[in-house]
């Protein structure tokens, strides 16, 4: 097979690898990326976007299944819904594959070539691909190792049978009877509570005190308060031992010692992503290490010259956007641009009921960061909006310098305010003050306007509370 | 009422056009007779061109930096039938061409119809900005990042601009787009360390007259004569030693002697060895003219600019001949009186800039010459000799030779020569 050479050639087609790709295309690079298993990597295929779908579809039953019960206040009846997992599972293929055929006409838009199979690295320039019809080398001015992650597993609870990821979680043919989620970060919980509205009997198991430990407790509370209500068993301090003797249930020990067995017809277990460092010949290149991730500076450089790393291989929060504007800014930087990583936050959402943004700093983050602050909160109880949509939990939050207003975080829990996180991430990337959200009209009747609300909360001249 | 037109005059020997250097007049101006309307240079002198009448101005012949063919008309007056008086006062034929006549009074506003002309460069334009502002804020404390939106970030970026030392003026200290304009528009200085505001605006400065042939002439022997410059130290000791002496016992009526006399008639006297250097190239005629008399360029800095008033025949000059010439010479230069028959001519040419002369010179062949001599400073430095350092009088000659003509061993021998008759300044007198 014949050499490849290119100017640039990206590891990985996930989030950060093709959007690298597409943007260096569209400044002329000559640009290889490829691609092991299927363009757009675990967040198309296996992560942000299948679990999405899912969890919509789970919504839609749960109410419906509410409706049915007679538990509607709004006057309206229905006889009890069915669910068709197999056929929901096959909508949302569809919408992925939709999804990974766009990915693959804007690479090819941008004139990149798509070259599937397994990379490795023979040395800083060359990597040899595995395809189907056999080896192709390719040498490359620059490389961009865009490998991602893979979930992380239990080894009392190897995958394997009963035991299952994310990813088969996702592509389930009948929803479980009884499931049991090893981890309450926020992929078990948006998946537990998900198969629990889908009418699983869920239980999940949580190592630390409490459920998403890394949000704060106040944005949390409600999530908690809905998974009781979905009727979710929640056992925190908990650790999983393994399977028992038949393999049909879970050995879990509690905070106390006592051991206890939860049966289980599925155990999903997500207790973390470890980044993707094996298999493509990192030992040849030897780069610096962070840990388990690899080593990057402000401009996504590894230790070696010419090899870049985005993505999840790079660290933390391990989110497809993070890795998108790392990609796009890599790109540049090869085409000679002066970049280099200035984002003052990356919002994270948990695709709960309700949903969690978090943006910036927590008012203990601010604290322990040295500030002196100012923080609001507006409940979605004194909201308009929240309460014709039948959803009044939650509350948006505002963190900011008490000497100059400086916004330094916003966090909110509630439905569907996953769509107002663009606004959070806006007011602190513009450096905003609480002043600047405060004199900005927020359009009536939305969710928005409690952010509007905090801001002047915070002021201390809130007007709906 | 009549139309007077006043043609350009043949203002030298061969001169078939010249450069209008400046305007004394403007449309609409009523100028008397004998008043100047402008000047003209030719090769290297400059010429008043003075009003034969008196009368209104109706049209100018150019602008400055022009180039006029002699004969071709000027200005155009309205004389006759004029029933006000000229009211500007007459002026005296001037002998000094940089010296600007008054602009002549005029007895009535007349309406411009052009815009006047700008008589002299240069020509300030106006800074298309504002001036930057005074930058408020305080500077940031230790520490503190600096706060800006994202598209600001990116321009920073972009211009290589560390925005730590940006001040910000919007809310919470926060830079904006114009803080970034101010910063760079006062020369990217950062807080406290600026002590006069930054200044915008190019001013363009129209290279005419004389400054245009200089420039003129010295791209051409930087581009067509291939130079070699040779650089050797002399002795000066004994040199001195003489013309301290001279100066002393000199006559009342004779002019104090410099070193260029001496290093003039030494080259008078390295010529007769090496007449190949005392010439003129024409290069487009393949010739070498050798030329019998030995004439020599003094260049000078005057008031307008470099000058070359030409010291002629040096070979039948004595000492005190060559001082009287150098001075007389030098005088008419810095005043324009110099005529065009004393600023051309010359077939070798000698660079002296004094006091300032520096340790080394690359000096510029003044062409069709092939040769130029450099004065260094004069300067007291150790000297082995031996035995010991003694304090010498030293003094570098830099000479440039085109090397088309002159070879570098021709040079060095010519130099040598000089430095030899200078370090034994008796030779110099010795004939044979």
């Amino acid at each position: 097979m014949k050499d490849i050479t290119c100017r640039l050639l990206v590891i990985g087609a996930g989030p950060g690898g093709y959007v690298c790709a597409i943007r260096a295309g569209q400044l002329g690079i000559d640009t290889v990326v490829i691609e092991a298993e299927k363009l757009g990597g675990t967040c198309l295929n296996v992560g942000c976007i299948p679990s999405k779908a899912l969890i919509h579809a789970a919504e839609e039953f749960h109410k419906l299944v509410a409706i049915a019960a007679g538990k509607s206040a709004l006057g309206i009846s229905t006889g009890k819904p069915a669910l068709d997992l197999a056929k929901t599972v096959l909508w949302k293929e569809r919408i992925v594959g939709r999804l990974t055929t766009g990915v693959a006409a804007l690479l090819k838009k941008a004139g990149v070539k798509v070259v599937e199979g397994w990379a490795r690295f023979l040395d800083g320039k060359t990597v040899e691909v595995a395809t189907e019809t056999g080896r192709q080398m390719i040498r490359a001015e620059q490389v961009v190792i865009a490998t991602g992650s893979n979930a992380v597993a239990l080894p009392a609870l190897p995958f394997g049978g009963r035991v299952i990821s994310s990813t088969e979680a996702l592509a389930l043919s009948e929803v479980p009877g009884k499931l049991v989620v090893i981890g309450a970060g926020y992929i078990g919980l948006e998946l537990g509570m998900a198969f629990a509205k889908m009418g699983a009997a869920v239980t999940v198991v949580e190592a630390e005190p409490r459920i998403l430990p890394h949000y704060d407790a106040d944005l949390t509370r409600p999530v908690a308060r809905s998974l009781r209500d979905l009727g979710v068993e929640t056992l925190v301090g908990a650790k999983a031992k393994g399977l028992t003797a038949a393999g049909d249930a879970v050995v879990v020990e509690a905070a106390d010692g006592r051991t206890a067995t939860l049966a289980a017809d599925k155990v999903l277990v997500t207790v973390g992503r470890k980044p993707l460092t094996e298999g493509w010949g990192l030992e040849a290149i030897d780069l610096d290490r962070d840990g388990p991730f690899l080593r990057i500076d402000e401009k996504c450089r590894t230790s070696m010259r010419g090899i870049y790393a985005i993505g999840d291989v790079t660290g933390e929060p391990m989110l497809a956007h993070r890795a998108m504007a790392q990609g796009e800014m890599v790109a540049e930087l090869v085409a000679g641009e002066n970049r280099a990583w200035d984002k003052v936050a990356i919002p994270a959402i948990c695709f709960t009921d309700p949903e969690i943004v978090a943006v910036g700093l927590s008012p203990e983050e601010a604290k322990e960061a040295g500030h002196d602050i100012k923080t609001a909160q507006f409940p979605f109880q004194a909201n308009g909006r929240a309460m014709t949509l039948e959803n009044d939990t939650g509350f948006i939050r505002v963190v900011a310098r008490a000497d100059n207003h400086l916004l330094l975080g916003i966090q909110g829990v509630g439905a569907g305010i996953a769509e107002l996180s663009a606004s959070f991430s806006l007011a602190l990337e513009m450096r905003a003050r609480l002043e600047d959200v405060a004199q900005t009209i927020h359009a009536h009747p939305t969710q928005s306007e409690a952010l509007l609300e905090s801001a002047l909360r915070a002021l201390g001249h809130a007007i709906h509370i | 009422m009549a139309e007077h037109v006043i043609k350009l005059p043949d203002v030298g020997e061969g001169v078939a056009e010249a450069e209008l250097v400046e305007w004394n007049v403007k449309v609409g101006d009523v100028v008397s007779e004998d008043a100047t309307l402008g000047s003209v240079m030719t090769d290297k002198a400059t010429v008043e061109i003075p009003s034969p009448v008196s009368g209104e101005v109706l049209w100018l012949g150019g602008k400055v930096g022009d180039v006029i063919a002699v004969g071709s008309d000027l200005v155009r007056l309205k004389t006759a039938g004029e029933d006000r008086p000229a009211a500007a006062t007459p002026r005296q034929k001037p002998g000094t061409p940089e010296r600007r006549a008054e602009p002549p009074s005029q007895p009535r506003a007349a309406p411009e119809p052009t815009p006047p002309i700008p008589a002299a460069s240069p020509v300030a334009r106006p800074s298309p900005s504002a001036p930057p502002r005074f930058m408020g804020g305080t500077p940031r404390p230790e520490g503190e990042k600096p706060l800006a939106a994202p598209a600001v970030r990116l321009r920073a970026r972009e211009a290589g601009i560390d925005l730590r030392q940006v001040p910000g003026t919007g809310p919470a200290g926060r830079i904006t787009h114009e803080d970034l304009d101010t910063f760079i528009a006062r020369g990217r200085t950062p807080w406290g360390r600026a002590v006069s505001p930054a200044r915008s605006g190019v001013e363009e400065v129209k290279i005419v007259g004389l400054r245009r042939r200089i420039a003129e002439r010295m791209a051409l022997a930087n581009a067509r004569i291939p130079h070699i410059t040779y650089v050797e130290e002399v002795d000066v000791t004994q040199l001195e030693e003489l013309r301290e002496t001279l100066n002393k016992e000199k006559r009342q009526d004779q002019e104090r002697l410099t070193l260029l006399p001496f290093l003039m008639r030494a080259m008078v006297r390295a010529i007769a060895d090496q007449p190949n250097l005392n010439a003129l190239f024409d290069d487009e005629a393949g010739i070498v003219r050798l030329h019998a008399g030995v004439h020599i360029g003094i260049a000078a800095q005057t008031p307008m600019g470099l000058m070359v008033p030409v010291v002629r025949h040096v070979e039948a000059l004595d000492l005190w001949g060559c001082a009287a010439e150098v001075r007389r010479l030098g005088e008419a230069a810095k005043a324009g009186t110099a005529t065009r028959d004393e600023l051309v001519g010359s077939t070798i040419t000698i660079t002296s800039l004094g006091a300032l002369g520096g340790v080394v010179s690359t000096p510029i062949i003044n062409p069709p010459e092939v040769a130029i001599v450099g004065v260094n400073k004069m300067m007291v430095r150790p000297v082995w000799n031996g035995m010991t350092f003694l304090p010498r009088k030293m003094m570098n000659l830099s000479s440039s030779f085109d090397h088309r003509v002159i070879d570098g061993w021709e040079a060095a021998r010519f130099i040598q020569r000089i430095k030899t008759l200078l370090e034994t300044p008796a030779l110099i007198f010795t004939e044979g």
